[in-house]
């Protein structure tokens, strides 16, 4: 099997999994309970506090561990709202391609009578720090803007965002999901006010994630049931998942300049392979983009058959088309880019790790041109195009 | 359990009728590219009785499996039972299809009926 689909999750490190089963097997405590068996587990977290606070140069006491991602966006920014709305501020800055745990939540708001602007994000999927600037307003109580793109792996300028929204004193949230472990974070320089991060995203586990935030920036609670994370977030911690965490996110930073070489090497080669299919088109910036994502839509073709071939060859992949979302519309991300439904219908996402090898790269490009061949010949569409009674729509 | 049927995956690695028939007696197409299918079909017919039967489509993989099971329903049959066949038919010969795919055989379905209305039309 070769694994290309490391944006939707990643296989466990040794070390997350040896860190996971050591705590299950002799750190199972309460880290609530006052007793010493229960301490060491309290000792235990606040080791995975103190590691991850130091990947990402935040003070451990601004870590608080969530059930993932989805949880951790939901919190800032239900917890920037309901503290804005109290200071009649209902202007909330976003942008068209978040990911759906953020553009879900802002819908939500709006129903509930905030303003929700998001931003366009051009063909590129590229913020422009003076759009942010801009947008801001006496009322706006949260920008809300990724990190990079879980799709089409694109990477805002964070620092530049931050540092408008610190001078406006305006709460800064980024969803770094795709770029914690993968690309350099670092809360200060970048003047992030919050930020959420999902361990099975870079070799940790499912259901757990981390919620960094700043003391300035406005927490309150999703769950109530307890003190835990300073009675920010009740429940007991899960204390195997949150020590997995600490160790893949430290071994993915500790050997980010490393990674990044061998995953560099894999990404560019196979964009230069499917960039050889005629009527194809890479999404998102070429260079401002995480080391490991490509995204590619090809003309006359549907996504899902692509990825039921690519599956048969034993290649799993990802892809934004309506059959795969679940959907009528294709990717909201694509779209937002500018694709129209039909190009955006034919879409391939493969997302690389430390985990693959160069000698996957050409089975890749092979098994996808072959594919998209096989199926561009039994498409009308196709057919349509090359007789010239539709126009193509991408360049040769 | 999978996303698919056995016979849909079936159908779906080995299209049955794939392609396009020369001169045709009737072509039918539904669908649309916003929607991300699109289905043709072309038949030929002898004495009212669809000689042969050929189909394109651009789309998922129930789209493309409804079409070439379609395709297999109707071949060797009158015209006046290819008119009857139902999405429903099509999906239970398939051995059901996920309800967000439904649609995918209800478009075979369509595509059929269009296919011999432009048939009737040509003979007029």
């Amino acid at each position: 099997m070769i694994y290309a689909d490391n944006a939707a999750t990643t296989k466990m490190s040794r070390a997350a999994i040896d860190a996971m089963i050591f705590h299950m097997e002799n750190i199972w405590g309460n880290p609530s309970s006052l007793y010493e068996f229960g301490q060491k587990a309290q000792e235990a977290i606040t080791s995975a506090r103190e590691k991850i606070a130091k990947c990402i140069n935040a003070a451990p006491a601004e870590i608080y561990f969530t059930s993932g991602g989805s949880e951790a966006d939901n919190q800032a920014i239900i917890s920037a709202a309901k503290v804005g709305a109290k200071k009649n501020k209902r202007h909330i800055i976003s942008t068209a391609f978040e990911h759906h745990a953020v553009l879900h939540t802002l819908k939500k708001l709006e129903a509930e009578g905030f303003e929700i602007e998001l931003l366009d994000v051009h063909e590129n999927g590229l913020i422009n720090p003076a759009q942010v600037e801009k947008a801001i307003r006496p009322d706006t109580c949260l920008v809300t803007i990724m990190f990079a793109n879980n799709e089409i792996g694109t990477i805002q300028p964070i620092k530049e965002i931050g540092a408008i929204c610190r001078a406006k004193k305006i709460p800064f949230h980024t969803d770094a999901v795709q770029a914690a472990g993968h690309i350099p974070i670092d809360v200060q320089k970048q003047n992030i006010d919050a930020l959420s991060i999902s361990a099975h995203k870079f070799h940790g586990a499912k259901g757990i994630g981390v919620l960094y935030c700043r003391k300035n920036f406005p927490l309150t609670n999703l769950i109530e049931g307890g003190a835990q994370e300073k009675g920010k977030r009740g429940g007991t911690e899960n204390v195997p998942a949150i020590m997995a965490m600490a160790a893949a996110l430290e071994e993915s930073c500790a050997n980010m300049a490393a990674n990044t070489k061998k995953i560099l090497a894999i990404r560019n080669k196979i964009i230069d392979g499917l960039n050889k299919i005629p009527y194809s088109i890479l999404n998102g910036d070429a260079e401002k983009r995480l080391p490991g994502n490509v995204n590619f839509c090809f003309e006359g073709i549907e996504g899902e058959s692509l990825l039921l071939l690519l599956d048969d060859k034993g290649i799993c992949a990802s892809s934004g088309s309506a059959c795969t979302s679940g959907s009528l519309d294709p990717s909201h991300v694509l779209l937002a880019i500018g694709r129209p439904h039909e190009i955006a219908h034919g879409s391939l996402r493969l997302s690389f790790s430390e985990y693959n090898s160069e000698d996957e790269v050409e089975k890749i490009v092979s098994a996808v041109s072959e594919i998209v061949e096989y199926l561009r010949n039994m498409s009308p569409l196709w057919k349509d195009k090359v007789n010239g009674k539709k126009n193509f729509v991408l360049e040769k | 359990m999978a996303l698919y049927s056995e016979k849909v995956m079936d159908h779906f690695r080995h299209p049955r009728n794939v392609g396009s028939i020369e001169n045709a007696d009737g072509v039918g197409e539904v669908g649309n590219a916003k929607c991300g299918d699109i289905m043709k079909m072309y038949l030929k017919i002898d004495n009212d009785i669809i000689s042969d039967v050929k189909f394109e489509t651009f789309g998922c993989g129930s789209a493309i499996a409804s079409s070439s099971m379609a395709t297999e329903m109707i071949k060797g049959k009158p015209v006046s039972e290819a008119l009857q066949l139902t999405n429903k038919a099509v999906a239970e010969a398939l051995d059901g299809l996920p309800v967000h795919k439904l649609h995918c055989s209800v478009l075979a379905e369509e595509a059929i009926k269009a296919a011999v209305q432009n048939y009737y039309e040509n003979k007029k």
